[in-house]
């Protein structure tokens, strides 16, 4: 059966290669594509190897994908009409695609498509294709994946596909991961000597799967044999795992102290707004955590009403969140906090008051569910710096932003005139109220400052919490803690306090677990108040005895 | 102001009529509850006793607030966290009562730790198998987390706001180790499913009532406690650490004596409420240490007027008689109410519902016999009354 078909198939391989050599003609090379792919679908196993083989011959640059969604088991035909579709599984039903031409089919039956299936030797054979169409694509970043998903999966059968691409390729980066992943295949090698060089070229592959690998060969079993039979192997394998160990621990902190930082970033944005109105202007704003709120409302609110432009809706929305809670903040100034200036316990009362209401508003008109904020694309994936440290963009773009949110802050308050009046006005109001300063305007504008900042906040808390009507709560007694930690009226104390306490938090995490550490942080703050009442960098000067 | 110690009594005018009417409560409710036939129009219901219960020891925790807040002029955001260590002192000595009547039937260990396959009791709960043991605790609990926490910070004059944060730290931190699984203490679910109270079960009506009545004169003593403090000397340098704090200590009183003085003793009240109020609402668990119920505790004090002590005890009855309500008629409006009355209260009735009408009363009464109260602007710059006499 085999044999025959293969009869069959091999004048009609021959001719095809030859045609497609000869001929550069696109046309002829689609219609090849096309017509392999169409006969997918009623064909046998075997049969389907053969046309495999044939797809990969047209060298087409759809042929990687194709093979994938093959893999996958994404790939089906229509019963009726046997066109090739890749079907994509929605909770609404199939979503179906045209192989070729890509164009959407729309949801399909379940019923009216069926699978193309592939056994383990086809998904050998289509492996192996997709790892020599990436090996020797043009891009350096495909070639460079290519090796790495090699890595992933070292077999034996890859090792004369590497061994060509190696010999072509020029990047360095690439060589090296090609020549790792060559190393960890090597490993299995039954030669000692090979293995030993396999050994020695794993050396500063930073990837957690050749730490394992390493680790297997080092493996006894019940009787204390070792995996490995010999001892120089051995030997050579256990101090590159133990370099590896030493560089694994290194990455480590920098991952501890990437999430701290990030940490702090959050801590940071949440802070700075109270900063400025519990830290400048000394009002105890209670309702501060749902001016966070309402700006990952705005966010929200926004990605509805440009649900086409999701990857501009966190553009649009930092400007409309700091205007909605700005002007939140403006109104409650106006209303209520103006007529309690210097009854630092009212304050408290009455913002936590506003607070409440808030919640219950957002609870009205948006339910108590909490609402999906859609991520855009270019914040979601992670930045592989190798293969044992990765940042992921959300977290790294925020770190950005709250650095840039705090030096803009700085700025306004340092450079401009409205700054210049503000500060006027929290050092001696009499004084400054007597030199034409509208105090009573300033006052009400810084207040709305602080409460946009942290409007802002909630467009970037957005993306990484759950946006409900909790969820300033979550952030009130932190935001406290880090002003207070840092120093009152000090923007660039409440930077330090933000990103020490996130980094200790995180290094202390794995230590003791994640709530544990919050709640060692929590007294570690209260205890240093009692040490500094006014937090790690106290304002010096008359000012401070109120 | 008052004239003598010996007149602090026949002085507080408020105090009498508080405790006259709640001496009356607490001996016609048990009797309308359990004498009066079921199908009369007098008749009060069992769910009804156990609220008015629960409303009691609101009113002492809020008690317990206004002799902190109104007379020492310390705002604490974290005394839910005293009430709720009194709750799980007592309710450890119930879930060690349940014995052998628990799901898995295990004498030796309560229903979670057998759950969580714990192997034996932890040291922490040795010895609750005796109720005056858990009594004693209910009072020693709070108090050594206050005196530890007013120590450091009264010590290093940790004032005003920064406190009131510290404090809401506290309640804070205390809320998520309890809800921990580890600490022991029943985590997420707290401790429930309570049998019985020195041998008298809870279901019963008369267990409900005799608590109700234990409310009524917790309630009471508890106030006239208060009073004699506030009216005492130690009192008097109590108002003039919360209007001049520090003015008092350089005519040489040592204020953070007096201050932890008092936050010990405000803490053991709160413990007091919260073992009162476990047994009759029949679970107590981490939420009780959430912040936003410990700033509730300040608005019933706001609301009723703080300074007054039968302020605080009006106002917890007042507002939580509004809870009942509006959570029950208009769930979607409780927030906004709520939130209102902070607002409100902090902006137009800075003294209370019992300020208001004396305002009232002393338009009316023409200076008879009532004096002016006199306003004065604090070191801290919050304005504060003084003592009513």
């Amino acid at each position: 059966m085999n044999g025959s078909l293969r009869a069959f198939f091999v004048p009609f391989l021959a001719l095809l290669i030859f045609s497609s050599s000869l001929s550069v003609n696109s046309f002829a090379q689609e219609l090849g594509f096309s017509d392999h792919i169409a006969k997918l679908a009623k064909s046998k196993l075997s049969e389907k190897a053969v046309l495999i083989s044939l797809i990969a011959e047209t060298k087409d640059a759809r042929v990687p994908d194709l093979f994938q969604h093959l893999l996958n088991g994404d790939l089906y035909y229509v019963k009726k009409t046997g066109q090739i579709v890749v079907i994509e599984k929605t909770e609404s039903g199939y979503l179906a695609g045209d192989v070729l031409s890509q164009q959407s089919l729309g949801i399909v039956g379940k019923r009216s498509v069926k699978k193309i299936g592939v056994n383990n030797a086809l998904r050998r054979q289509l492996r192996s294709y997709i790892a020599t169409f990436n090996l020797s694509s043009d891009e350096a970043n495909t070639r460079l994946e290519a090796a790495k998903a090699l890595l992933k999966a070292p077999e034996a059968s890859f090792l004369p596909i590497l061994d060509a691409a190696l010999v072509a390729e020029a990047n360095a980066d690439v060589r090296s991961a090609m020549v790792i992943a060559r190393s960890a295949i090597l490993l299995a090698s039954d030669n000692a000597g090979q293995r030993l060089v396999a050994v020695n070229g794993l050396r500063g592959a930073t990837d957690k799967k050749v730490m394992t690998l390493l680790e297997q060969l080092l493996l006894e079993d019940e009787e204390g044999n070792v995996a490995e039979p010999n001892v120089r192997v051995r030997q050579a394998a256990e101090e590159v795992l133990g370099s590896l160990h030493t560089q694994a621990r290194i990455y480590k902190v920098m991952e501890d102290l990437f999430f701290g930082i990030s940490l702090g970033s959050v801590l940071l944005l949440a802070a700075i707004g109270l900063a400025i109105t519990f830290g400048v202007m000394g009002v105890i704003n209670m309702a501060h955590g749902e001016m966070i709120m309402l700006g990952a409302y705005t966010t929200y609110v926004v990605q509805l009403l440009m649900p086409n432009n999701i990857g501009l809706s966190l553009v649009v929305a930092v400007p409309a969140a700091f205007l909605v809670s700005g002007l939140f903040g403006v109104i409650i100034e106006r209303s209520v906090i103006r007529f309690l200036y210097g009854r630092p316990l009212e304050t408290l009362l009455a913002t936590f008051g506003i607070s409440l209401m808030l919640q219950q508003l957002v609870r009205s008109v948006f339910t108590p569910l909490n609402r999906s904020v859609i991520t855009p694309e270019w914040m979601s994936g992670s930045w592989e710096v190798n293969g044992m440290l990765s940042l992921t963009y959300n977290r790294l773009y925020i770190i950005f932003f709250a650095l840039a949110v705090l030096f803009l802050l700085i700025q306004l308050l340092k450079r401009t005139f409205f700054g210049l009046q503000m500060r006027a006005v929290t050092q001696n109001r009499a004084m400054a109220s007597s030199m034409g300063i509208r105090t009573g305007w300033v006052d009400a504008m810084t207040f709305g400052l602080g409460s946009g900042v942290a409007g802002i906040a909630g467009v970037a808390l957005s993306q990484l919490t759950n946006v409900g009507p909790n969820m300033g709560q979550a952030y009130i007694i932190d935001s406290f803690m880090v002003v207070v930690f840092g120093g009152v009226g000090n923007l660039l104390g409440t930077f330090v306090g933000a990103m020490s306490l996130g980094i200790v938090n995180k290094f202390a995490e794995p230590m003791v677990g994640a709530v544990l550490a919050k709640i060692l942080i929590l007294v570690f703050v209260i205890l240093f108040i009692q040490r500094r009442p006014r937090g790690l960098f106290a304002l010096k000067g008359r000012f401070v005895e109120d | 102001m008052n004239t003598s110690q010996g007149h602090w009594w026949r002085s507080d005018k408020g105090g009498q009529w508080l405790i006259t009417v709640i001496a009356v409560v607490t001996v016609i409710v048990p009797v309308l509850n359990l004498v009066v036939p079921e199908d009369s129009v007098f008749h009060l219901s069992t769910y009804a006793v156990s609220l008015l219960g629960k409303y009691l020891c609101y009113a002492l925790l809020a008690l317990a607030v206004d002799l902190i807040w109104g007379y020492a002029g310390i705002l604490s955001l974290g005394h839910g966290a005293f009430f709720a260590l009194g709750g799980y002192a007592i309710g450890m000595y119930m879930m060690r009562q349940i014995g052998e009547r628990g799901v898995y039937g295990n004498a030796d260990l309560p229903d979670f730790m057998v759950f969580l396959n714990w192997g034996e009791l932890p040291w922490y709960w040795l010895g609750f198998d005796n109720f005056s043991f858990a009594l004693l605790m209910v009072l020693v609990a709070p108090a050594i987390l206050a005196f530890v926490f007013g120590w450091l910070a009264f010590r290093s004059r940790v004032t005003g706001v920064y406190f009131s944060i510290i404090s809401q730290a506290l309640t804070y931190a205390l809320m998520l180790a309890f809800f921990r699984n580890d600490m022991g203490f029943g985590g997420n679910n707290g401790l429930t499913d309570f049998k019985d109270l020195l041998g008298y079960s809870l279901q019963l009506d008369s267990t409900k009532n005799a608590l109700f009545v234990c409310s009524g004169l917790a309630l009471i003593g508890g106030y006239i406690l208060c009073r004699y403090v506030v009216s005492s000397k130690l009192g008097r340098v109590l108002v003039s650490i919360r209007d001049a704090e520090s003015r008092t200590r350089f005519v040489g009183y040592r204020v953070e004596h007096y201050k932890l003085f008092v936050f010990v003793l405000s803490a053991m009240l709160a413990g007091v409420a919260g073992a009162l109020y476990v047994p009759q609402v029949g679970i107590i668990n981490p939420g009780e240490f959430s912040p936003i119920n410990s700033i509730e505790i300040i608005i019933w004090v706001a609301v009723g007027g703080r300074g007054y002590l039968f302020g605080a005890v009006i106002g917890a009855v007042l507002v939580n008689y509004g809870k009942t309500y509006f959570t029950g008629a208009f769930p979607e409006i409780w927030l906004f109410f709520l939130g209102g009355l902070f607002v409100v209260s902090t902006l137009f009735l800075p003294k209370g519902v019992v300020g208001l009408v004396k305002r009232r009363s002393m338009k009316r009464a023409d200076e008879g016999g009532a004096k002016p109260e006199g306003q004065i602007e604090t070191d801290d710059g919050t304005s504060a009354e003084e003592v009513s006499p």
